[in-house]
């Protein structure tokens, strides 16, 4: 029997004004006077009228809250609007609501009870059909939730909503197919792009398989002279795809045979560690879920950033938890389990006040989310993943162009820390054993995130799958990370763990039996979360929070009494073997049986052939005279240069105890650079964060944009304390059209600029990750078709661990008096910058972006950072500030306005050979660090600095007067109370 | 003279109680952390504790409202043993997410609803010491960081004067030295009267949204930097390892009432 339960607040609920004020921004015709909110409790059980009083009780709040049963409270309203989950999406709040409800009554767990929630809006005020329509869509993602709208008429004669549960029915449908592949190419072409066609006609979506690939496929099966199964050729389109073998990457590429990320990039790291012999830092690089450097004697620090891209743009919120929650498991999944100690996130979205539609079908159809929704939506989904999870959001970004409005780009990280030995073994050393059983743990299967892996490796149309989109739940993943990382592993209860991400099981399985040389997998044992999957459906499903052990048979019993007490659901789903190869039954019926080698190595080699497009660009109009106060005050309220504290303040960067350098800094509350946390409790030992990213001088110089980012991500950890000795990157490429030669030819430079400036730092690489199809194929806000690709994106991410955390620098002036330095060379480099591209749009002309963007000096940049480290270790540095996107005179307003003080600065004597105060005020050139030095440390400043490019230009004042001469002229005068204000107006609108 | 026994719970979401081990620890007192599960398993253990501390974190992520579900399980299984706990001399803290389990356990008065601007915020308070008890003895005013969704307390004006009478108000929001700082505003997420903790049993009890295990050193004050450089041009020179937080002063209290 189905009944609802309401849960009203007695209290005033602040989530009423909210909604009626976001509303009003919906262009309605009517007005909405007020709106309850509801939550209700949709429950299918035998309970008694008593009972559900008990359940009742159960989801209240006795001061806060009241509750009716099948009855919506008496309250004034006009219409009802419900928003809940469409069946089968997970429904966390149901979930926890059927375990307390289990709990209290003493009921086991087979007990048939579902609880499905959703939230209940009784609106008052005069609408119409077209505004409740508004409403109903500012609230809901159709592809995840349903919306039911109700009139106060309608509800009064049966007093309640419709009494249905959101129930998911799969039809029976065959559970295997065979595939034929003895047809024609044009046939093996479809099957590849759109996916095995179904008895009843209907193609699966996508398989991502080229032809060369279905040929190679096809050539394998007449070999064994049988036609694969359905789950076959799945399983060998995920572990085939571009998201897990990075094909590009790996393919030969003109004349660089062993490929790019070989050659440049696992060359470089390799290379510098030779170099370094015994300071050498690198302890598992490139060939585990994350990377993991020395921290100290203990402990090893991991870390790894991924991008979780095409789900995004589908359900932004979705996507971004799932990508947090995602690559935690990455760190979970390292060694044998590290500890998460802090997340990072990364956000290009396209301009959030741009309203201008965008439709996936033809005819308007399959709307896309507003480039608001979006921005709103991602950074909601890492809000809610990091916080549940109790991981500090230590650092993150937020860039705006209007080139993501179609795919924006998600990046999410996760720094990790584990013991190096426990048990008398290597903790980052794990080898599943032949005879172990195969285990999962957390989360059940579901439809979702179905062909994940294949869809995130093609361009986005109106055929991307829905069930491509899933829905995070970090409590069942937190209960799993904390029963594996601080109990399970101490007590040695399995000898291999990996993540179930991209392509669910088929390759978390595949993967692990790597290590014994095989794998035997009993498929109905996979725990469901609905009836009617298909066996590929189950071996595919990227359902959420997940992982897969190896469990050594005699270790089981208490690995799932463990498991149990915890709350964390343990299944064995079969066994690993060394038979070197790769079964599957489903029933006892063998549905799978491929060589573990065909599978992971039969992917055909491609040759990939470049061409290098070079572009001319426009240089721009310059402003006459020499006053440029009002180019600076605009400049900090630009969305790329401007704070997001909005965004910062939201995230919990305190819990585990460890910040030191926060992301917002100073009374001015700018945001930072890097970050630094000290992981483990009492350790004098730090780690500090930094990420930089240059997409727009991409346009101008693939190979540039990659230098720049480097030498930014580094600079950032030196100026905040770190040490170029201690340091680590990580690249992450998002790409698009990685099938046209031009972009490949970027891509060469790219990585080339990647090998050249980390061997020149001396900085290896110890993860990275790719995406190389970020392309909108759909229609404009006309209907006609259009593509929108992303610029070329390259994040380069730095980790760095400092001996003594608390040699830590802050951005923001300290004290007024202190002397203003500049460290590094400025030239005229002001192409693409944001000083450009701002007068660009001035004045219409996209193309007017200059074409000089900045180069860098490696071995002049390593000579100022080793400096600056010295006087950082003397602690004489007051504040140190880099550089970056808006030049010296953003980075003179970020620290004045961090500090809340001004300054007073002239720019004669700068060195490098920038000629036009534009080039000394806005130049982005690199490998320069700003600081301040109290008059008393002034000589030993001096000393050290003295074989370096510095110049003293000014000093910190306590009046808030921001003024900036050049030849005895005002070039800028302005107050840093203005200054401050424009800094942060967008994120305040945000507020 | 014996360290006070501290029992930090865990599980379904709760996350601070790594660093509440730690902040007792550090404090003087002896602490384990053990999983409700395990509580369950055998209450009985509940009897070899002097204090009780519920940490911060997101127990069952928020859903059927904050702090709910923990709250009921743990009266479904605990409450005669949690009944014994209070009779005797004892404390208990409930911090964040803690205090929101308290609330729901009916052991404190009051709830903690959405925030304002219903959204979660991480940053600095000052307070006020308002209220009468063994956590708080010796204490002004102290700073230290929230991190929440749901943290704005809410009770009737009547029970409110009541509390106020019997000093069971711990702490309320002020205008200190971090909101000057940064000019931040005072009351962080629309509490009535300004309240960020309250008391019961005497005192014994205390719930309170901000973190006091996140400041237990001086560098996680986000105003260090400034007053380390101060000091500096004082001629003073700090022990950044050495200098500790305004935080650690309540779980000094709680080890002493002990001793």
């Amino acid at each position: 029997m189905i009944s609802r339960i309401y849960v009203v607040s007695k209290a005033t609920d602040s989530r009423e004004k909210l909604y009626l004020k976001s509303w009003k921004e919906l262009g309605l015709k009517g007005k909405p006077s007020s709106v309850t909110i509801l939550d209700s409790y949709i429950i299918d059980s035998q309970f008694s009228k008593e009972q559900l009083e008990q359940v009742g009780n159960l989801l209240t709040h006795r001061v806060l809250e009241n509750f009716s049963i099948n009855e919506i409270p008496a309250k004034r309203f006009n219409f009802a609007l419900e928003i809940g989950f469409l069946p089968g999406v997970t429904d966390n709040a149901g979930n926890t609501a059927k375990e307390t409800i289990l709990d209290f009554f003493h009921l086991p767990k087979e007990t048939d009870l579902a609880v499905y929630t959703s939230r209940v809006f009784l609106i008052k005020g005069k609408l119409g059909s077209s505004d409740l329509e508004k409403i109903s869509q500012s609230l809901h993602n159709p592809l995840i939730e349903r919306s039911y709208i109700a009139t106060e008429k309608e509800i009064k004669k049966e007093k309640t909503l419709p009494q249905s549960a959101p129930v998911v029915i799969l039809e029976e449908k065959t559970p295997v197919v065979k595939v034929s592949l003895n047809v024609s190419d044009e046939e093996l072409i479809n099957i590849g792009k759109e996916g095995i066609v179904d008895p009843d006609g209907m193609r699966r979506g996508p398989l991502a398989l080229d032809l060369e690939s279905m040929k190679v496929i096809q050539k394998f099966f007449a070999k064994e002279g049988r036609d694969p199964t359905d789950i076959e050729l799945e399983s060998l389109a995920q572990t085939w795809s571009e998201h897990c073998k990075h094909t590009i990457f790996a393919n030969p590429i003109d004349e660089i045979k062993d490929g790019l990320y070989k050659t440049y990039i696992k060359g470089a790291t390799n290379l510098i560690r030779k170099r370094k012999g015994s300071r050498d830092f690198c302890v598992s690089v490139f060939s585990d879920n994350s990377g993991a450097i020395a921290f100290d004697d203990h402990y090893l620090i991991t870390h790894k950033v991924e991008t979780h891209n095409s789900p995004s743009a589908l359900d932004p919120f979705g996507g971004a938890i799932t990508g947090i929650v995602g690559v935690n498991r990455d760190t979970v999944g390292f060694g044998l389990g590290a500890k998460p100690v802090g997340n990072v996130y990364g956000f290009c979205v396209g301009n959030p006040h741009d309203t201008r539609p965008l439709y996936r079908g033809k005819n308007k159809q399959q709307k896309m989310l507003s480039t608001r929704r979006i921005m709103d939506g991602v950074i909601r989904g890492i809000n809610v993943g990091g916080n549940c999870s109790g991981i500090p959001t230590h650092s993150g970004f937020i860039k705006y162009e209007d080139r993501y409005r179609g795919k924006p780009l998600v990046f999410a990280g996760t720094v990790g820390i584990i013991e190096r030995k426990g048990n008398g073994k290597y903790l980052h050393e794990k080898e599943a054993q032949a005879g172990d059983y195969i285990v999962v743990i957390g989360g059940r299967v579901g439809a979702d995130g179905i062909h994940g892996a294949t869809f995130s490796s093609v361009t986005m149309d109106s055929t991307s799958p829905a069930t491509a989109v899933q829905i995070g739940d970090p409590i069942t993943q937190k209960k799993l990370s904390d029963a594996i990382v601080k109990e399970a592993r101490a007590m040695d209860l399995y000898t291999s763990i990996t993540d179930n991400g991209a392509g669910g099981i088929s390759c978390s399985v595949a993967e692990m039996a790597k290590e014994c040389g095989g794998a035997e997998v009993d498929l109905e044992k996979v725990p469901l979360k609905y009836l009617g999957l298909r066996p590929w459906e189950i071996w595919i499903s990227e359902s959420q929070e997940r992982m897969t052990l190896s469990v050594p048979k005699k270790k089981w019993e208490v690995f799932r009494r463990l498991m149990e007490s915890r709350g964390v659901e343990a299944t064995i789903i079969g066994e690993f073997t060394n038979s070197g190869r790769c079964r599957v039954k489903f029933n006892g019926k063998k549905i799978m049986d491929m060589p573990m080698d065909f599978l992971h190595d039969g992917l055909p080699v491609k040759e990939l052939r470049t061409t290098f497009p070079s572009r001319k660009y426009v240089e721009p109009k310059l402003p006459a005279g020499f006053a440029r106060t009002k180019v600076l005050e605009n400049l900090l309220s630009e969305l790329n240069i401007g704070s997001f504290a909005f965004i910062s303040e939201q995230y919990d960067h305190e819990v585990q105890a460890s910040s030191v350098l926060k992301p917002l800094s100073g009374a001015g509350r700018i945001n930072t650079d890097a970050q630094i946390f000290r992981p483990v409790h009492g350790s004098k030992k730090g780690a500090v964060l930094s990420s930089s990213l240059y997409p727009f001088y991409g346009d101008i110089s693939a190979y540039h944009m990659s230098a720049c980012a480097i030498d930014t991500a580094i600079r950032n950890v030196i100026t905040a304390g770190g040490s170029l000795s201690t340091l680590a990157i990580l690249d992450n490429f998002c790409w698009c059209s990685s099938n046209e030669s031009d972009r490949l030819g970027e891509l060469k430079e790219a990585v080339r600029a990647c090998y050249d400036y980390a061997v020149g730092y001396g900085t290896p690489f110890i993860s990275g990750k790719d995406s190389m199809f970020n392309d909108f194929k759909g229609y404009d806000e006309k209907g006609n078709p259009l593509k929108i690709s992303i610029p070329p994106t390259l994040l380069i991410s730095a980790i760095g661990v400092m001996d003594d955390v608390l040699n830590a620098v802050s951005p923001e002036w300290k004290v007024a008096g202190d002397n203003i330095y500049v460290l590094g060379e400025t030239h005229d480099e002001l192409g693409a910058s944001e000083y450009f591209r701002m007068l660009a749009k001035e004045s219409k002309n996209p193309n007017a972006i200059g074409n000089d963007v900045p180069k860098v000096d490696f071995e002049k940049n390593i000579k100022i950072y080793s400096a600056f480290e010295e006087a950082v270790r003397e602690g004489i540095v007051s504040s140190a500030i880099s550089v970056t996107s808006g030049g010296l005179a953003t980075a003179l307003a970020k620290a004045s306005v961090g500090g809340m003080l001004g300054c007073n600065v002239s720019l004669e004597n700068l060195h490098g050979h920038a000629s036009s105060i534009d080039s000394k005020l806005f130049s982005e050139s690199q490998g320069r660090i700003l600081v301040s030095i109290a008059p008393f440390n002034m000589k030993r400043f001096e000393k050290i600095m003295r074989r370096v490019p510095v110049s003293m230009i000014g000093t910190v004042s306590k009046d808030k007067k921001f003024i900036v001469t050049d030849q005895k002229k005002k070039v800028i005068e302005s107050n840093t109370d203005k200054l401050h204000k424009n800094y942060h107006k967008f994120s305040e609108s945000c507020g | 003279m014996k360290k006070p026994n501290v029992i930090v719970l865990s599980g379904y979401g709760l996350n601070c109680e790594e660093e509440t081990k730690f902040a007792f620890e550090s404090a003087g007192a002896t602490a384990d952390i053990v999983h409700i599960n395990d509580l369950i398993a055998k209450p009985e253990q509940l009897l070899e504790y002097n204090i009780l501390a519920f940490p911060g974190g997101f127990s069952y992520g928020d859903d059927t409202g904050s702090g709910k579900a923990y709250a009921n399980k743990f009266k479904n299984h605990l409450s005669k043993e949690l009944a014994e706990f209070l009779s005797r001399d004892t404390l208990v803290i409930g911090i964040c997410n803690g205090f929101q389990i308290l609330t729901n356990l009916g052991i404190l008065p009051g709830a903690l609803a959405h925030n304002k601007k219903a959204r979660y915020i991480n940053r600095w308070v000052d307070l006020k010491i308002t209220g009468k008890s063994p956590w708080l003895k010796g204490i002004k005013n102290i700073s230290l960081p929230i991190a929440h969704g749901e943290g704005r307390y809410v009770i009737s004006e009547s029970e409110y004067r009541k509390m106020k009478k019997s000093g069971q108000i711990a702490f309320a929001y002020e205008k200190g030295k971090i909101c000057k700082y940064q000019n931040l505003e005072t009351n962080p997420n629309g509490a009535v009267h300004d309240i960020a903790g309250v008391l019961g049993y005497n005192g014994r009890v205390l719930g309170m949204m901000p973190h006091p295990e996140r400041a237990m050193f001086f560098h996680q004050s986000p105003i260090w930097f400034r007053e380390n450089e101060e000091a500096k041009r004082k001629g003073k020179k700090i022990d950044l390892h050495k200098s500790e937080g305004e935080g650690l002063q309540i779980f000094r209290n709680a080890v002493k009432y002990f001793k």
